[in-house]
């Protein structure tokens, strides 16, 4: 294999025997996945199973106990977020968190200014796509909730990442709505950006993503599509409790 | 930066100007001077609080930092007020120094913290034992270098160094990376700001304005008691007053200082038998009514103040 063709085999991301402890709760207990560039995997499994740990170690909130995060091929576990966004690690809250008190720009003029010294993102053209234009000069607590989780998205975005951690974005959202974030999470991950998406509406899941791993009592258990996890009779009989699944 | 300097015209000269020319028609100047002391406090205040989002109560502790600094300089080392002056800015900037870590904390536990800090400090310098250093309980005593005006001269220069820096937070991406902390730590971080970095700065410039200014002070009243410099009330008036007028913005904590203490020696003079009832009035209705301070009126009106 030439160099090139190896550098092009190096997941984007790397999570290898990954360790998240609170006290003597192993929250996250030796998850291990990886993520191409331009792939979308999903990240499922009942309450409690370690995803949003998973992204919060992985961007930085908390460092591993044990284990290690490589950003192609690289260790990154325990960098603090700041330095991780200027790798191309960026995410959404699951409850929203914006800027509440400065204006629905500011909230991106700050991530756009910051974010990296490659970030030159268009501000209004990352608002329009998320059809936050109309409220630019609008204080984000002005938002509502739904409009607050696309300010996360404009934000992470803002910093032009190479992996996007999603967490909960479509939870509370119509339909409508729901479409058009599957949509652009599709759009995205076809320009190369690698997104990772932690979510209960197995619908959403389904569209799109190309792979999921299924996560309980902080381990995977299940590597695959979704339509074969929800063949898998153990993801059905433990995780999504019973064949119905939606 | 067009903004900025409208700012440094339409604000910062008017104050400078009025502060040089008041003394020459108002013969209170002690008057004067504590005006300048409030409005560099309340200032101070903002660039910690208002756009950072820590709440120090014990901020006059940097006040005492700057005062000892500069009187134990010109005590020992009989030095001229000018670099005694520096020493004040040095003394109150270690103090920040040694209390970063408190910016772990938050909110009411942050608040707390610095109180118990400056009083642990206050407890330090007046300690009899250390009376040949710090003077002790006794107070400082400085002769030779009274100079009331040109004292006056530098607390005006301090306030104009302070709006300086208030309007540079205002105007710069580094002030709005602040307001992000102020509002949210953890999205600051993902929005590629240095969090940790960020408050530190905004912690010792503020550390640095109120030491500069209680060096001023010393100089300007020379005799002085530990309490005096470390008044935990030099606090609460800065705080009120920059609540008072709206923090976050510079016009905010100038109006503040320039209403309440305005109001607070108005009532002393006129009325000082019902001086606390009025007092504690109006500052209870100022936070039921107005709780984000009397800009959030303007503000409420769509105007963007500065």
């Amino acid at each position: 294999m030439s160099p090139e063709e190896e550098a092009k085999n190096v997941p984007l991301l790397g999570v290898d025997k990954l360790v998240k402890r609170f006290g003597g709760f192993a929250a996250v207990d030796g998850a291990s996945f990886h993520l191409m560039p331009g792939e979308v995997l999903g990240l499922v499994g009942p309450n409690g199973s370690g995803k949003t740990t998973c992204i919060n170690v992985i961007s930085g909130l908390y460092p591993p106990n044990a284990g290690q995060v490589f950003l192609e091929g690289k260790p990154i576990g325990g960098l603090p977020s700041h330095k991780l966004v200027r790798l191309g690690i960026n995410r959404t809250f699951q409850v929203p968190q914006p800027f509440l008190a400065l204006t629905v720009r500011e909230n991106v003029e700050i991530a756009a200014t910051y974010g990296g010294p490659d970030s030159k993102a268009d501000i209004d053209a990352i608002l329009t796509s998320l059809e936050l234009d109309a409220y630019r000069s609008r204080a984000a607590a002005d938002l509502n909730s739904a409009q607050q989780k696309m300010l996360d998205l404009a934000r992470a975005l803002a910093t032009a990442p190479r992996l996007l951690l999603v967490d909960e974005l479509a939870a509370g959202l119509h339909p409508a709505e729901l479409q058009r974030v599957a949509r652009r999470l599709r759009e995205l991950a076809a320009s190369g950006i690698a997104i990772l998406v932690v979510e209960h509406l197995m619908g959403f899941i389904g569209e799109v993503t190309d792979r999921v791993i299924v996560l309980n009592a902080g381990r995977e258990i299940f590597e695959g599509t979704l339509s074969q996890a929800v063949r898998d009779p153990q993801v059905v009989s433990v995780f999504l409790g019973g064949s119905d699944v939606h | 930066m067009r903004k900025a300097v409208r700012h440094l015209i339409f604000i910062l000269a008017p104050v400078v100007v009025a502060f040089a020319v008041l003394p020459l028609i108002y013969s209170n100047h002690l008057l004067l001077f504590n005006f300048v002391v409030f409005l560099v406090l309340a200032q101070g205040i903002n660039v910690i609080y208002g756009f950072t989002g820590y709440l120090p109560f014990g901020y006059v502790g940097f006040f005492g930092a700057g005062a000892y600094g500069f009187s134990l300089l010109v005590l020992h080392a009989h030095a001229h007020p000018l670099p005694a002056l520096a020493a004040g800015a040095v003394a109150a900037l270690l103090l920040g120094v040694i209390l970063t870590p408190l910016l772990r904390l938050e909110g009411a536990y942050f608040a707390i913290s610095t109180l118990a800090a400056s009083e642990a400090v206050v407890q330090i310098i007046s300690n009899p034992n250390l009376t040949e250093i710090t003077q002790g309980p006794y107070g400082i005593r400085l002769s030779g270098v009274y100079a009331p005006r040109l004292a006056y001269g530098m607390a005006v220069a301090v306030l104009a160094f302070t709006i300086v820096v208030v309007i540079y937070l205002r105007n710069s991406r580094f002030g709005l990376a602040l307001q992000a902390i102020r509002e949210n730590p953890i999205s600051a971080g993902m929005a590629g700001v240095n969090v940790v970095r960020a408050r530190v700065i905004a912690w010792l410039l503020s550390a640095l304005i109120a030491g500069l200014i209680g060096a001023v002070y010393a100089w300007y009243i020379s005799v002085f008691y530990p309490e005096t410099v470390f008044d935990l009330g030099m606090s609460i008036f800065a705080i009120v007053f920059a609540l008072f007028g709206g923090t976050a913005t510079i016009i905010g904590p100038l109006g503040g200082v320039a209403i309440l203490y305005g109001v607070y020696n108005g009532i002393g003079i006129a009325a000082p038998q019902y001086f606390q009832l009025i007092y504690g009035a109006l500052i209870m209705l100022l936070v039921l009514f107005l709780p984000n301070g009397i800009l959030s009126l303007l503000k409420r009106r769509g105007f963007n103040v500065p």
